[in-house]
């Protein structure tokens, strides 16, 4: 996987990030303050503006250039969030102008210990976590089976999206749902559910 | 839902170009979101930054001005500012002596201002953190993000910038913020939800007989929901969750405020509940404010904020103010 890969990547997701825009508003209307779909919206627009001015040269440069743009251009909670999760995934591969499957299950491994270290949250907190940790996990075991990349990345991608659906019957316990307690219950969190469409987008790229 | 907008793009950059126009004691950064005090950076003064999600003014850029805030920082509608727009208003506040940042407790809130502050560091302006987190509807515990930042916001802002104002270093800035913090608390009541124009509908629904309890300030549900009473009823069920945490006793600033739809005449109701309920508990509201300072755009509801006094507090309660939301003695 090289620079043009992570590049289709982030596109991916910017397209999915915008035609899923409303359904992530309203997910977060439900248990939160109605903005995760319109941010992450700007936030990717942002990044492809980035992008397009910067042309990154490896994979890493790529991906700690978009995890900076977030930070800048996000706000909220997600904006840390996501943005430390690319930076410390671009950080891990280092200058290396090809990725492997192994490195990227070392690189998304790194994004969740950021993601986990920045916003102290725990698998069954009903956080982007309950979609991430299932997800790093798959392609982490994957990697173990040698199974072929696209068939790892389709992995990972169900259990991210298995872990976002998980997330309905959880009480939240971090973030914003968690003030209002047990009325958290019955909603699907729209962290899990935007983070399920970052491996959802890597699937995607990786099947081309 | 009807709102006066040029487009949900633009609502917080067209406010501040309002902003800029209408209130020239400031001075507005409208492309990098920063409104500073026109005279910033004061030379000698700890500088006092705060800032959030738009949608609850005057909170924050109302505040901004002599005896309060030096710099805020708003972020898209009920969205945290990002660290740029925070590291810029910081250095362009510190005096030399150190800048304070005001920060409600909420998860983005918080880590866009901890990376702000590290950086802001590494430029070398010195920079304490103050936490508001008034809010007792929520339990500060294990298993929620902590109790938010509400109502006390304002008490924190007003009190602190008086300090500063009297050439107090960093240290005794904070101090003060921090205890106007620790003797505040709040509890707000919801009569209907708000509509974030990005959204363009209600963020959630009720009924006409029904009202949320333990709402915060970002149109999101209360911890519990109930059937619509008496003024007096609501008022005695948001002061018993006050007083169960923070025995009401002494001389007392009490904040009566409204979330942006409700008319004064109803906070004005409440606030006759709210001292009569005071009394009856032997404390004395010596100092208060009714009116609309910390919102939640055009929802209806209140929330009631206390703070028991000392005398250096009332002091600096009392202490010159002139922000285009808060102003007297000056």
């Amino acid at each position: 996987m090289n620079t043009q890969f992570f590049a289709a990547w982030i596109e991916e997701i910017a397209a999915a990030v915008r035609s899923r825009r409303d359904h992530l508003t309203q997910l977060d209307a439900a248990i939160g303050d109605a903005d995760h779909g319109a941010n992450l919206d700007r936030g990717f627009t942002a990044v492809r503006e980035a992008l397009a001015a910067a042309s990154p040269q490896t994979p890493g440069a790529l991906l700690v250039l978009v995890g900076s743009t977030l930070i800048r251009k996000v706000g909220g909670a997600s904006g840390p969030l996501y943005g430390t999760a690319f930076r410390e995934m671009g950080k891990a591969f280092g200058d290396a102008a090809e990725v492997s499957l192994a490195e990227l299950s070392t690189g998304l491994n790194a994004a969740l210990s950021g993601v986990q270290r920045l916003g102290a949250a725990a698998e069954g907190d009903k956080t982007m976590v309950d979609a991430f940790a299932p997800a790093a996990d798959a392609l982490a075991q994957a990697v173990r089976d040698g199974v072929k990349p696209q068939e790892a990345l389709e992995a990972a991608a169900s259990a991210a999206e298995q872990g976002a659906k998980a997330t309905v019957p959880l009480q939240a316990r971090k973030g914003r749902a968690s003030y209002l307690g047990p009325r958290s219950v019955g909603h699907e969190d729209p962290g899990a559910a935007s983070t399920a469409l970052l491996f959802g987008a890597l699937r995607t790229v990786a099947a081309r | 839902m009807k709102k006066l907008i040029n487009g949900v793009d633009t609502v917080v950059t067209d406010a501040l170009r309002g902003i800029a126009a209408a209130h020239p004691s400031l001075r507005v950064d409208v492309e990098n979101r920063i409104v500073f005090r026109a005279d910033a950076p004061r030379p000698g003064k700890v500088g006092l930054v705060s800032g959030g999600g738009s949608g609850h003014e005057p909170l924050h850029g109302g505040f901004v001005g002599y005896g309060m805030l030096d710099a805020a920082c708003p972020g898209e509608i009920f969205t945290s500012p990002v660290p740029d727009q925070i590291i810029e208003a910081t250095k362009g506040v510190d005096g030399g002596a150190g800048v304070l940042h005001i920060v409600k407790n909420y998860t983005g809130d918080v880590l866009n201002f901890e990376m702000a502050a590290e950086l802001s560091g590494d430029e070398g302006v010195e920079v304490a953190t103050v936490l508001v987190n008034d809010d007792v509807a929520v339990q500060d515990s294990l298993y929620t993000a902590g109790r938010r930042g509400t109502g006390a916001t304002l008490f924190v802002e007003k009190i602190a910038g008086a300090m500063a104002e009297t050439g107090a270093p960093l240290a005794e800035v904070a101090r003060v913020a921090r205890e106007v913090n620790e003797r505040s608390r709040s509890f707000g009541v919801a009569l209907t939800p708000c509509t974030v124009p990005a959204a363009g509908k209600p963020t959630f629904e009720l009924s006409d007989t029904e009202i949320e309890l333990g709402i915060g300030i970002h149109g999101e549900p209360g911890r519990t929901r109930a059937p619509l009473r008496e003024a007096r009823e609501i008022v005695r069920t948001a002061m018993d969750a006050i007083d169960a945490d923070l025995p009401l006793s002494g001389e007392t600033l009490v904040m009566v405020n409204g979330m942006g739809g409700t008319p004064l005449i109803e906070l004005y109701i409440v606030f006759a509940e709210v001292e009569a309920y005071l009394r009856e508990k032997g404390a004395t509201a010596v100092r208060s404010l009714v009116g609309n300072y910390v919102t939640s755009l055009d929802m209806q509801g209140f929330s009631v904020t206390t703070c028991s006094l000392t005398d250096e507090l009332t002091r600096l309660w009392d202490a010159p103010v002139e922000t285009p939301a808060l102003r007297w003695g000056r």
